[in-house]
């Protein structure tokens, strides 16, 4: 299974949620607090944190993209 | 300011301040959508439809069609609700620019540079508080000058103007003020906040608001900026003195829950999230259908407006295994919407739960032996205005 994270930049609000529950993956601006994907592929070890991080997202700003594959 | 009538919607069970009324979990089961007249000091009574489910709520927050209810009017007289640089008078793009001039001032990494900051001021109302004890009414010397104090902080009020600025933060709050009083504080309130932004304007401080003005100041008006001040000052105020006030009520009255947060430093986010859900201090939020829009088959007409039930959705019993009605500072959190949900969601929750796991196990470590000083039927708690909270609470240690 492959885990691909995708960034809807436009909808974030600045929550700060994603950054809690997946900071590996995700971080913010400074200027304005808006996402920054910090790993679009993130390792298997993370899937669990990322999905919380998308389910907790208030704006749907997180897409993710799971395929089977090596 | 007369005290509004209680909105049936947040309408408490008969010696159960914490627990919605059977009538809004009646509400929660019923296949249509109600309508019920909601009073309102500003509007007089309106009909509004009423959202006491939580799928319902959260899907109509991220709805663009919903819009807030209260629009800034440059022709209706000033109030605390109808103000530009509010960020609730807002709605599509126009509040976007303006969400995106403050989101960088609350970003996780910047709450947790205040961390410091908040300790400070938390030590310092523990040292107030064993100052007057023991005996000591909680809620006037903790739980309301903390989050006072943080704006304080981030506004830039110096400290020889703080003992003013927090007196008429407590106006603001007071139900047994006068309508005169009220108006007076305001203008009060608006002439302190103009003061504070010219002087950021001179020399922008090294704080929120200061950086603000430094960063987008060519974009905002005088007006836009004092309103961005008192939208943080009540949002930032209110909401969090509630939760500290009815989250310490609570867990004095459980003292094994208390425990777990006093004791337990791996325990305490999912703890004050659990709080966080079961107070629900900011009961409602109400919004207006820019457009004719399906809930379940039902629809809301456009014109029609909207009011969400923040208690209601918070205890809907199909949101988790187990009581949602007991508080269980232990379960998993539920999912709530204490903050909202879409693209209002609360600026400065980062900010509320920074303070709230600070304050809360601080209080309890350095006080083992608080408890009540007064019969828990006879706790003063606030249930007619639009922020839930306890008015005041006789402690002793």
């Amino acid at each position: 299974m492959v885990l691909r994270v995708e960034i809807d930049e436009p909808r974030c609000v600045a929550a700060g949620h994603c950054v809690t529950a997946a900071p590996e993956v995700f971080d913010q601006r400074d200027s304005d607090g808006v996402v920054v994907l910090l790993d679009a592929a993130p390792p298997a070890g993370e899937r669990e944190r990322v999905r919380e991080a998308a389910l907790l997202c208030p704006a749907a700003a997180i897409l993710l993209h799971e395929r089977d594959g090596a | 300011m007369p005290d509004p009538k209680v909105l049936p919607f947040a309408a408490r069970a008969a010696g159960c301040p914490f627990t919605p009324a059977p009538e809004l979990y009646a509400m929660q089961k019923d296949e249509e959508l109600p309508r019920i007249g909601v009073p309102s000091p500003i509007l007089d009574e309106f009909e509004a439809v009423a959202i006491t489910r939580y799928e319902d709520a959260r899907a109509l927050l991220s709805d663009e069609r919903l819009r807030m209810g209260f629009v800034f009017d440059p022709d209706a007289p000033r109030s605390m609700l109808n103000q530009p640089g509010n960020l609730l008078n807002y709605n599509g793009a126009d509040h976007t620019r303006l969400r995106r001039m403050l989101t960088g001032a609350f970003t996780v990494k910047r709450v947790r540079a205040l961390q410091p900051t908040i300790e400070k001021i938390v030590a310092s109302r523990l040292d107030a508080l064993e100052a007057a004890g023991p005996g000591a009414d909680l809620i006037s010397t903790f739980c309301t000058p903390i989050p006072t104090l943080v704006i304080c902080e981030l506004l830039g009020v110096p400290y020889e103007h703080r003992e003013d600025f927090q007196r008429r933060a407590q106006v603001g709050l007071d139900v047994n003020a006068t309508r005169e009083e009220h108006i007076r504080n305001l203008m009060e309130m608006d002439a302190y906040m103009g003061e504070l932004v010219a002087a950021h304007r001179r020399s922008p401080g090294d704080n929120l608001l200061g950086a603000v003005v430094r960063e987008h100041g060519d974009q905002l008006n005088e007006d836009e900026l004092v309103g961005i001040g008192n939208m943080l000052l009540v949002a930032g105020h209110e909401t969090t003195a509630s939760m500290l006030s009815a989250g310490s009520t609570l867990l004095l009255q459980h003292p094994d829950q208390l425990a777990v947060v006093r004791d337990e430093p791996e325990a305490v986010d999912g703890a004050i999230e659990e709080l966080l859900r079961y107070i629900s201090p900011a009961i409602t939020m109400p919004r207006e259908a820019a457009e004719d829009i399906e809930v379940r088959g039902r629809t809301i007409k456009q014109g029609e407006r909207v009011v969400l039930s923040v208690l209601a959705a918070n205890r809907d019993h199909t949101l988790a295994d187990g009581d949602l009605d007991t508080l269980d500072v232990r379960r998993t959190p539920p999912p709530h919407v204490v903050f909202g949900y879409g693209a209002h969601q609360c600026l400065g929750q980062q900010l509320a739960r920074a303070e709230l796991r600070t304050a809360l196990p601080a209080l309890f470590r350095r006080f083992p032996t608080l408890r009540l000083a007064a019969p828990q039927e006879e706790i003063d708690y606030r249930t007619t205005t639009l922020v839930f909270s306890v008015n005041a609470l006789p402690v002793t240690w």
